[in-house]
């Protein structure tokens, strides 16, 4: 499997570390209300069959975190892009 | 002794001789031959014994797929068991054995089991070997293994180099037949990048020893000037011996390069195998088709061979099976081996063809075919037979990532998938019977760009075939998978006891699961168990298909990754002072860390205890340059460290180290270092030496993915810094000795000091007063490359204080004697608060794991808490690992009370001492609890205390 890092172009998967799925959002508050989003935070996560984005880091290259796209029923990734960027766009 | 070498053809030399042993014989072959054939030609029938029944067997294929003629090959720590004699390549010295047999091949007692095989059904295993259940780990199953072995590995280390490999290409082309060249070249005209991988010795494929026609020459000379082309070409990589093993994610290949399989003994420097990695845009399966055995009784008996590998045997080898074949078909391929057989003036005795109601019932033979008897009662003596039962594409890798072969009624066999545009097959690997349409299949494959080129004319044999799959009125038995000696009767008896499901009836009846994973006989099994089950065959489907498609030796796995070269060894900078000094190092991760520094007569202990003493009474040395150290600057590189650490660090003074506590964002402490701001928007952070990686992918974590807004950059600089801990009362007088131009005193480098200086007449420094010890003391830090030299300064600065370097044993003593928690505490399950650091938590900023801290479960009172515990014998020893327990409670689960985590002989307070969690702790000081050390058989009486066992005033910080 290829990573297409938005750095080094496309690299093989063992230099990758991946930690899992990039849609969750860190709450802003720490108003003890929030705790449900907190703990929905830290531990509930989908296992979708399909498109999924999810965050690795290139450890063994650039170092910098992405998120990749893969389809977790075929392994293919349509691509990556710098978790800087998609943290970024997710906020405007 | 039927076989014999043909007086003329073949591709073989023989104006050579190559000398070989096959089970302490010596035979001769020609440069051409592989064993198999050298063993054929020197009228070796006989090359190994059945692994249930150990009956005798010869070769009955002419490639991977052999299940019969497995042989350990070469000796000592070169020997390789389980290799197919159809595969090894003769050369000068080659030494064979053949296996599961004693105590010889001719003479195998195990043959026994063939008398009783009544009750050697499919199944037999699970029904006989059930109860009573504590016999099968100790004596059954040895048993079993002893008698039914495969060949044996050598106990030595394999003396050889293995290497890996990566290769990147426009088209790989699996197969190098009449499709896989044409797709080769073709692709390769148009200035593709091609890598063409081929599992034979040679490249060609069944050109090598199939008679064709194509453009006006044979279709070995054809293949011959086609790979000359390629091999003439700079894109192209012409890869034999070498087997595509599997078909991975993203259209990536896995293939075994045998570059000195054929050689006794590599050339120095040279691997014996090479594992590759290839990545191709494109891939087309040109693997061609596997010729299916009938299934007939003593279709095993030596001198029995599908027709295509006897022709191959005798086109390609000029190694004859016998002078008198006779042929037993459903198809129309065999009567090329006829045709072939004839031309070479073997006798064809008859052509037993299924579609025209004659079979074969029975081979009477043992150690060699004798006869056959028909259908109606004919016999006919011969000394070989050839049967083709129809031929299966090698489907195998392109079903690798799930996809299922599809049933294709019209040529009887399984073909392959669609796996998208990545991976094609073509030819007779993709049911393609005729020449024609190989080569066409191929040029179409090859096709880069614009139109497909005309591909050149040939000859076609047509082909048709009837099924026909098991000769039921068989007396003798019929085998299906020939290494595991099942048998037809095996798969209706399976469907019968209710395991008529594929997958069941495969690990039920061990048909496909030899170490020729069903090559030859699984379709057969299929067919039979379909209508054993009144299925389809195309109902019935296939066994699940997975890498690797041969086996693959550890060896290449490995890789040049063995022994010392398994992982690298990370030495601090200064490791040359360390042993220069005496060290014994200990590996901790990469790392070897000087672990203590014994003088003559000592062991650890007694070491690790003058250390101790010797700085807490003086001075020592100790090397700390494993911690990891990264370097944090940036306009917000103190609101950064705030939402990194629970404790606050924007607020810290410029030339301050503070200690700082991180947590993961579920509550539970991750890390702990001391970090320094050297300036305005600069601080050096410090990690523990089993976190320094996790924490670098962290901080890069929480500022990529958490806050990119945040103005700061970081990297790690733990191996540009050799880093000492100077401690003890003397460790300022001797420090005093090599800064340059300051006096060290409480001014100028107060408690929690981090300072920029220079050392020795202007080499860069960073000191700190920091101690991990509890003495006053400081850490240096000097610029990787100077750290041994500087070493050697304070060394000799301390001569005269009694210095001694003291080693990671000893800074563990001492940590344990000030109660300072480390690995064993911070182990992923306690909180700040269990380790009685509660105060450090803000409340006055978020930061990672700040709300899940506040969890119900996290901030219980019951919680395990550090605290001290001493033996109430004081002269006792005490380990780590056992459990608390209250001193009326019996050990139970719910009586469990916490543990000791860390434990150390205190020289200082002459006892052993620990550190424990303990379910409220801090209210039990005092308390005598029962220590339940199970796995030891220990239990003793214990007293809790106070973490700080050593000077809980912390009055030497400031001596």
């Amino acid at each position: 499997m290829l990573i297409p890092c938005p750095h080094c172009g496309n690299r093989p998967v063992e230099e990758f570390t991946f930690l899992g799925d990039a849609s969750v959002e860190r709450p802003q508050s720490n108003d003890p209300a929030s705790m449900p989003q907190w703990q929905a935070y830290v531990y509930e996560r989908e296992n979708p069959r399909g498109n999924f984005a999810e965050y690795a880091q290139h450890s063994g290259g650039c170092r910098a975190w992405l998120v990749v796209n893969r389809n977790t029923d075929t392994h293919q990734v349509t691509g990556a892009v710098l978790a800087s960027a998609f943290k970024r766009k997710a906020k405007s | 002794m039927t076989g014999f070498r043909l007086s003329s053809g073949g591709l073989i030399d023989r104006s050579t001789t190559l000398n070989f042993k096959f089970d302490g014989k010596s035979f001769n072959g020609h440069q051409g031959d592989n064993l198999a054939s050298a063993l054929i030609a020197n009228g070796v029938n006989l090359m190994g014994r059945s692994f249930k029944y150990h009956r005798p067997r010869g070769v009955i294929s002419a490639g991977a797929s052999e299940p019969n003629a497995l042989v350990e090959l070469r000796e000592g720590g070169r020997k390789e068991a389980n290799t197919r004699a159809t595969m090894v390549e003769l050369y000068e010295g080659l030494v064979a054995k053949s296996q599961n047999r004693w105590p010889s091949l001719n003479f195998d007692i195990g043959a026994v089991n063939s008398l009783a095989s009544s009750i050697f059904v499919a199944g037999f295993y699970y029904k006989t070997f059930m109860w009573p259940k504590s016999f099968w780990e100790k004596i059954y199953e040895p048993l079993i293994r002893k008698a039914a072995g495969l060949g044996t590995a050598s106990r030595e280390a394999d003396p050889d180099l293995y290497e890996k490999s990566y290769a990147h290409c426009d088209l790989l082309v699996v197969g190098s037949g009449p499709a896989g060249l044409m797709a080769a070249l073709t692709a390769a005209r148009s200035g593709a990048r091609v890598i063409l991988a081929d599992e034979g010795s040679r490249l060609g494929g069944s050109l090598l020893f199939e008679n064709e026609e194509i453009a006006g020459q044979s279709g070995f000379e054809w293949s011959q000037a086609v790979i000359a082309e390629l091999a003439s070409m700079p894109n192209v990589t012409l890869m034999p011996r070498t087997t595509i093993f599997g078909w991975f994610d993203g259209n990536i290949f896995g293939a075994l390069e045998r570059v000195n399989d054929h050689v006794a003994v590599p050339a120095p420097f040279e691997p014996r195998q090479r594992y590759w990695r290839i990545q191709a845009k494109r891939a087309v399966l040109a693997a061609g088709a596997e010729e299916r055995p009938l299934v007939f009784g003593g279709n095993d008996v030596p001198g029995v061979m599908v027709a295509s590998a006897m022709r191959h045997y005798a086109n390609r080898y000029a190694a004859a099976a016998g002078k008198s074949v006779t042929i037993f078909t459903n198809n129309d391929s065999a009567l090329r081996t006829a045709a072939d057989l004839k031309a070479h003036g073997v006798h064809v005795e008859a052509i037993i063809d299924t579609r025209k109601g004659r079979k074969i019932c029975n081979v009477i033979g043992k150690r060699g075919v004798k006869f056959v008897d028909l259908e109606n009662g004919d016999i006919i003596p011969c000394e070989a037979v050839a049967m083709s039962g129809g031929w299966s594409p090698i489907v195998n890798l392109m079903c690798q990532r799930g996809a299922k072969p599809i049933w294709n009624e019209s040529i009887a066999a399984f073909t392959p998938p669609d796996v998208g545009a990545e991976f094609k097959a073509i030819g007779s690997a993709a049911g393609h019977m005729l020449l024609s349409e190989c080569l066409a299949d191929g040029a179409r494959a090859g096709t880069v760009k614009g139109k497909t080129p005309a591909t050149p004319k040939c000859r076609d044999e047509a082909f048709a075939i009837t099924p026909f799959w098991w000769v039921k009125e068989s007396t003798g038995k019929a085998f299906i998978d020939y290494q595991n000696d099942a048998t037809a009767k095996d798969l209706p008896l399976a469907a019968r006891e209710g395991y008529g499901h594929v997958e069941l009836a495969k690990r039920y009846t061990t048909t496909g699961m030899a170490t020729d994973q069903g090559k030859l006989g699984n379709v057969n099994a299929i067919a039979i168990l379909a209508e054993a089950s009144g299925k389809t065959i195309a109902e019935m489907g296939t066994t699940t298909f997975r890498p690797f498609y041969t086996p693959v030796s550890f060896g290449a796995f490995a890789g040049p990754f063995t022994g010392h070269h398994f992982q690298p060894v990370r030495k601090t900078p200064l490791h040359d002072w360390a042993t220069e000094q005496g060290a014994v190092f200990v590996e901790t991760g990469l790392w070897m860390r000087s672990s203590w520094f014994p003088r003559e007569g000592e062991d650890w202990l007694a070491s690790a205890s003058r250390e101790v003493k010797a700085t807490r009474e003086g001075v020592g040395l100790c090397d700390v340059s494993t911690l990891g150290k990264i370097d944090i600057q940036g306009k917000d590189a103190g609101a950064f460290l705030d939402r990194l650490y629970c404790n606050t660090f924007s607020t810290l003074s410029i030339g301050k180290a503070r200690y700082g506590l991180m947590l993961r964002e579920d509550g539970i402490v991750f890390d702990d270092g001391t970090t320094s701001r050297l300036a305005e928007d600069h601080y050096l952070m410090t990690t523990t030496t089993a976190n320094a990686a996790r924490v670098m992918s962290h901080i890069e974590f929480c500022h990529q993915a958490l806050w990119p807004e945040l103005d700061v950059q970081y990297v790690s600089v733990t191996e540009q810094w050799a880093q000492m801990a100077i401690a003890g009362p003397k460790s300022r007088a001797t420090l005093q000795k090599i800064v340059d131009g300051l006096t060290l005193n409480d001014e100028t480098a107060p408690y929690l000091a981090a300072k920029d200086i220079t050392v020795l007449g202007g080499i860069t420094a960073r000191l700190f007063r920091i101690s991990f010890s509890g003495e006053h003391a400081y850490e240096l830090a000097v610029p990787a490359d100077y750290g041994n030299a500087v070493a050697r300064a304070i060394m000799q600065a301390g001569h005269e204080f009694g210095i001694v370097p003291y080693g990671v044993e000893a800074l563990s003593i001492m940590r344990i004697e000030k109660g300072h928690v480390a690995g064993g505490e911070l182990n992923g399950t306690t909180t700040a608060a269990d380790l009685g650091l509660g105060k450090m938590m803000s409340s006055k900023k978020d930061y990672i794991g700040r709300m899940m801290a506040t969890r119900e479960g996290l901030i219980d009172p019951q919680r395990q808490c550090v605290v001290g515990i001493k033996p109430v014998d004081r002269a006792m020893k005490i380990r780590s690992g056992g459990h608390l327990l209250k001193q009326g409670d019996a050990p139970s689960m719910a009586a469990d009370q916490g543990y000791i985590c860390s434990v150390a002989f205190s020289p200082m307070l002459n006892m052993w001492l620990g550190l424990a969690l303990l379910s409220n702790g801090r209210a039990r000081h005092g308390e005598i609890v029962k220590v339940f050390d199970g796995l030891r058989g220990h239990h003793y009486l214990a007293e809790i205390c106070d973490p700080v066992h050593f000077d809980p005033e912390n009055r030497r910080l400031h001596v």
